[in-house]
């Protein structure tokens, strides 16, 4: 045990697994363990990536050439819900882009134990759903002589969502201040009236569309639950993604439950958090569309993205917006509008990376061209 | 009021741990690195705001890998 003690520093934890798992059950005395380890060591390091690896430009033809082979496919159905789910390509660049909207986002929710076997997840799938007043009403009516709104609603439907009556009315009357809110005598509608006697048609029928939109339960942002049984225990998947309010609720395991939305994950959980999650959504793309990339090369793309500690983008106005040297940042896109702007501020290239030594005809540091010589020089002295 | 969800306890976060200035100085002189070479992290990020760190500070990040198991990443805080 000791003698992995104090290869520690040398090798990865994982190598030192693999070597303990190998020799489990072979016996090897600690002179040959020790001559083993040293010969892992060596293999080691000459795997490592060298100093001077132009490591961006492997990673990036390595992401890049799999990309063309990769379906332009925007919408694939997954299940009976008819939800779509952004795949292939336009997901890759969507994420890379660092779009702050993205075109479906999705949330995987798990549950906690007892909700999780399945009994009751119908039930706790459509209390997440976001349910409007629409939805759950089959007519709206204004009645002109009275300035008053008649909504009829659709029992079964509240029935299944179990809310009561009281519920939608003190929803509604905090949504709309000029109306006065009551439950019809036999429970199947509600009546709005108008507060002022000369309400103008013109403002009952906007305040008509108005609590159309009334959010009456569930979280806000969720547009479609589908409960979906994985391995042993059952998921929530949603259309839409809110994850703060979701992580509250009682039923939901918020060690595992994700969202798609890197921004929304870098928020609440961190820059860490999100650049794992980049890690994971990629490497879930080029996967699913039957592609081979190494994770490292993905991880070094995701790293690239968060070291300012924020999320961005490779764009103009992300990651190329950071670098240092205003040839690079030219080379990349608008070259004109860089050039100007260094000029007005006299801003000074130094010359230390590779795109700018390249536009100047001089020797990249890259590889061989990283090390410069370090020598004292001597003068010779006169005889 | 915006709520705050503990944030420890979630699998897509790894485990951040700040350093005291004599790790910090280690870690500095061992990679040969001034502060404002390495990766940055938000005061204000919320895997860090149960730490109580300061600007300048150098958080320990261990995250899980699928190439080493686990390796080692740092990021010092500054003001958003």
């Amino acid at each position: 045990m000791s003698i992995y003690n104090e290869y520690k520093t040398k090798l990865t934890p994982k190598i030192i697994e693999d070597i303990q798992d190998y020799l489990k059950d072979k016996k090897v005395n600690d002179a040959k363990l020790r001559k083993i380890l040293d010969k892992v060591v060596e293999e080691y390091e000459q795997a490592r990536v060298h100093a001077g690896e132009s490591v961006g430009v492997i990673a990036a033809e390595s992401i890049g050439e799999p990309g063309t082979q990769m379906t332009l496919n925007t919408f694939h159905f997954a299940g009976v819900a008819e939800m779509n789910v952004t795949l292939g390509l336009p997901r890759i660049i969507e994420i890379l882009d660092g779009r702050k909207k993205i075109k479906t986002p999705m949330m995987e929710i798990y549950l906690k134990k007892p909700y999780s076997a399945g009994k009751n997840v119908k039930e706790i799938a459509l209390s997440i759903k976001e349910t409007k007043l629409e939805e759950i009403s089959t007519e709206f009516s204004i009645n002109l002589v009275e300035s008053a709104i008649t909504v009829a609603l659709d029992k079964i439907k509240i029935k299944e969502l179990r809310i009561t009556l009281a519920q939608i009315v003190t929803v509604v009357s905090k949504q709309l201040k000029g109306f006065s809110v009551k439950a019809s005598k036999d429970g199947s509608s509600i009546i709005l009236k108008s507060r002022s006697q000369e309400e103008s048609l013109n403002e009952v029928y906007k305040a008509k569309e108005k609590i159309k939109d009334t959010h009456i339960t569930g979280v806000k942002g969720i547009s479609q639950v589908l409960p979906v049984k994985r391995e042993e225990e059952f998921v929530i998947i949603t259309a839409g993604s809110n994850l703060t309010d979701i992580l509250q609720l009682a039923e939901v395991d918020n060690f595992r439950t994700t969202t798609n939305d890197i921004f929304e994950i870098q928020e609440i959980l961190g820059i860490e958090a999100a650049r794992q999650a980049i890690v994971d959504e990629v490497f879930k793309v080029i996967e699913n569309q039957g592609l081979n990339v190494d994770v490292r090369h993905i991880m070094l793309v995701a790293d690239t993205m968060c070291v300012s500690g924020f999320t961005k983008g490779i764009t103009r106005f992300g990651v190329v917006s950071e670098k240092a040297s205003v040839l690079a940042r030219a080379s990349f896109e608008t070259p004109i509008k860089h050039i100007i702007s260094a000029a007005l501020i006299g801003e000074v290239d130094k010359l230390d990376s590779v795109v700018e030594n390249v536009m100047l005809n001089q020797p990249v540091p890259i590889g061989t061209g990283l090390p410069g010589l370090v020598t004292k020089i001597k003068k010779k002295e006169e005889k | 009021m915006k709520k705050q969800f503990k944030t420890d306890k979630h699998s897509l976060i790894p485990k951040h741990l700040k350093l005291n200035e004599k790790e910090k100085q280690k870690i500095l002189e061992q990679y040969n690195i001034s502060l404002n070479g390495l990766p940055r992290i938000p005061k204000t990020d919320a895997a860090i705001v149960s730490l109580n760190a300061k600007p300048g500070d150098l958080i320990k990040i261990i995250r899980k890998s699928p190439t080493a198991n686990e390796s080692v990443f740092y990021r010092v805080v500054v003001n958003v």
